[in-house]
């Protein structure tokens, strides 16, 4: 185990706390920065929506991870950066200009939806958000003049300096790598400035941080404006990978994959957001894989077990019938959740986490070092 | 005129399916300070039990209606001991997303159970009308207000009268405190989750014959019923019921009287002007920390 010797507030809030934390994050650079040349085309594009779904997390992550402002509604700032995107790119804006007014116009609407939740808190805001985000959805529905209704919009790939960024490109994966990284050292900063000192004492308590003089209008109306500027960043980019947009694609469902993201990574650490949009854009291709091969799999290990063929092939085809079944994605989804929440609330990075500190402090490790508290008092919910 | 009353009697009958299911996250919240975003699913589970209890099965219609209410009544018990019971007391959000969960499994499963096609049921109601003068109302739109009024008030005096009522508005006060003054606390949240899906049994079942019943019914009426629960105040019966009725008039005089696509948003518009100038709704409490 190594014991950082800290002798003054520098020390303490270092980006790299000692030498093993550059070498680690550089080598996963590295294997980022040559992955596009060896992945194969389809994982190269599930590589980009991880870039994408973890820009959102880490937005999502300040807002409700360090500010503890739930957001249902995070699908709808990532429409309007969309759709800002797509409008602007009809009148030949370039593209850093339109990026940058996505993440603007974003972000002032993210602010103007602060507003009215500085009075609201825990379920109330949850509900809040979410009709924001249906009223959203209805707008881009009917103002076809801008958005061109249930039809949708084309977005153009992306051009930059005078060259056509295809969508499948790496030089397209490059983009949302630099904005995934720039992100995230950008908050990595803000939460070791006296704004993310801020939010946490929010986080922690309202009333306490109140009396120690946080002015709580201001930095949770400040959360939800960062929140939804990086938001709207991620969309320009989403817009881009799916060349075409249209209202349904921001629903309730996706908002509710943006918070599984941080819920299934771990909502106390930027690792989480990153871990979780792995998690959220690799499950569709392993359900997919699980689909096609289970089947044959179970089969086989029937024969195996004794299980004549024809018993075998019939196994196979239930197993194959069932797979198939319309609706079990969404089952698994719901097991996937609940089974968070109850057993590893702390998300794969707590549970990281956990079994580093097995072995640092083996054999002292016990489970009781991170349990959480259990509140049964409504006062004590009022926060 | 006659239009008015009509749409009136028709949005007041649409109001009180969301007054029904805002009883159930009222009844939940009321005991339990958990807010249960599956509520809409379990009425849409109760709806498609009392379908094959009376379509698939061909039983009596109040035979289907109580076999279905009793069977989620079991549900209920059994949802809130697997998913709610080992995170009480964790913070509100754990719970939002782990009932998210459940809504999402339900709908699934009944998607793969019961097909994604819309059922009816036959009931007692679905042919007469009643005429008053010109004006023409349904019975089964007739037979969900007058379900609506007698739960509602079932209900209200249950709460308010009963011992065990007073043991539930205790435990959702302080539920330490109530398990040393000898309120089987566990016992009591399942019994309230028994009696939410209750609720939201009779409302799918009452609901049927005017919204078909299919997999997604719950996700949509559910989160209509969300403004209705707010605009009444979380945490109080009549309130849900009236926040109901009100939501349900305004989405109907909305999609008669205004440009098409107000409709839908009329009630969450509702709702962010409640959330901004009065957050407690319309019966509820406001509550704070005291330092």
């Amino acid at each position: 185990m190594r014991f950082l010797f800290k002798t003054d507030y520098e020390d303490d809030i270092r980006l790299f706390p000692h030498s093993g934390y550059v070498a680690s994050y550089g080598l996963l650079l590295a294997v980022l920065l040559i992955a596009p040349y060896v992945l194969s085309s389809y994982l190269m594009s599930q590589l980009v929506f991880v870039c994408i779904y973890a820009t959102v997390g880490v937005a999502l992550m300040i807002l409700t991870g360090f500010t503890g402002q739930a957001s249902l509604g995070h699908a709808a700032f990532l429409a309007i950066g969309a759709y800002t995107a797509a409008y602007l790119q009809k009148y030949n804006v370039p593209f850093p200009v339109y990026f940058l007014a996505a993440g603007v116009l974003t972000g002032c609407i993210g602010a103007l939806v602060g507003f009215p939740a500085l009075r609201l808190q825990g379920i109330y805001l949850v509900i809040a958000t979410i009709s924001f985000a249906f009223i959203v959805e209805e707008i881009l529905a009917r103002w076809e003049s801008v958005t061109n209704g249930n039809e949708g919009l084309r977005v153009k790939a992306v051009s930059l300096l005078g060259v056509t960024v295809s969508r499948d490109s790496p030089t397209f994966y490059f983009l949302c790598l630099a904005v995934l990284v720039l992100t995230i050292v950008g908050t990595l900063n803000l939460l070791r400035s006296p704004t993310g000192r801020a939010f946490v004492a929010i986080r922690d308590s309202e009333t306490a941080a109140r009396s120690m003089g946080v002015n709580v209008a201001l930095y949770k109306v400040k959360s939800f404006a960062i929140s939804a500027a990086i938001t709207g960043f991620a969309g320009v980019l989403f817009a881009h990978k799916l060349s075409f947009i249209s209202p349904e694609m921001f629903t309730l469902q996706l908002s509710i994959e943006f918070i599984m993201v941080i819920l299934i990574g771990g909502t106390f650490s930027l690792h989480g957001a990153v871990l979780g949009a792995i998690f959220i854009v690799m499950i569709d291709p392993f359900l997919t894989y699980l689909k096609d091969d289970m089947p044959g799999i179970i089969a086989g290990i029937a024969a195996t077990f004794g299980a004549g063929t024809a018993t075998a092939a019939n196994i196979q085809s239930k197993v194959a019938a069932f797979a198939s079944l319309n609706g079990l994605k969404g089952a698994i989804y719901g097991i996937i959740i609940m089974l968070f929440v109850l057993f590893e609330p702390l998300g794969i990075y707590g549970r990281w986490l956990k079994i580093k500190l097995f072995f640092q402090l083996f054999p002292l490790y016990k489970r009781a070092t991170f349990k959480r508290q259990k509140i049964y008092v409504k006062s004590e919910r009022n926060r | 005129m006659l239009d008015f009353v009509q749409q009136l009697v028709s949005g007041v009958a649409l109001g009180c399916v969301y007054g029904l299911i805002a009883l159930g996250f009222v009844l939940v919240y009321k005991a339990t300070e958990v807010v249960n975003f599956a509520q809409g699913d379990l009425m849409m589970l109760g709806g498609f039990f009392a379908f094959t209890f009376i379509g698939m099965m061909g039983l009596n219609y109040w035979i289907g209606f109580a076999g279905a209410v009793a069977a989620m009544a079991l549900f209920g018990m059994l949802a809130e001991r697997i998913v709610v019971r080992p995170i009480l007391g964790y913070p509100q959000f754990s719970i939002i997303m782990a009932t998210i969960g459940l809504g999402y499994f339900l709908r699934s499963v009944a998607g793969m159970i019961w097909g994604t096609d819309d059922f009816k049921i036959e009931t007692p109601f679905s042919q007469g009308v009643l005429r008053i003068g010109s004006l023409v109302l349904a019975h089964d739109k007739l037979s969900v207000i007058a379900a609506t009024v007698i739960l509602c008030a079932l209900l209200w005096l249950f709460f308010n009268k009963t011992t065990l009522g007073t043991a539930m508005r205790a435990s959702s006060e302080n539920m330490l405190a109530a398990y040393y003054m000898g309120i089987p606390v566990k016992r009591v949240v399942s019994i309230v989750w028994a009696i939410s899906a209750a609720v939201a049994t009779c409302a799918g079942v009452l609901l049927a014959p005017i919204t078909f019943i299919h997999s997604n019914v719950g996700l949509v009426l559910g989160l209509k019923a969300f403004p209705a629960a707010v605009l009444g105040g979380f945490g109080s019966i009549p309130g849900a019921v009236v926040g109901g009725v009100l939501i349900g008039v305004i989405e109907s005089m909305a999609g008669f009287y205004l440009a098409e696509g107000w409709k839908d948003v009329a009630p969450y518009l509702v709702l962010l002007a409640v959330l901004l100038l009065k957050p407690e709704g319309l019966f509820g409490l406001h509550a704070r920390k005291k330092v």
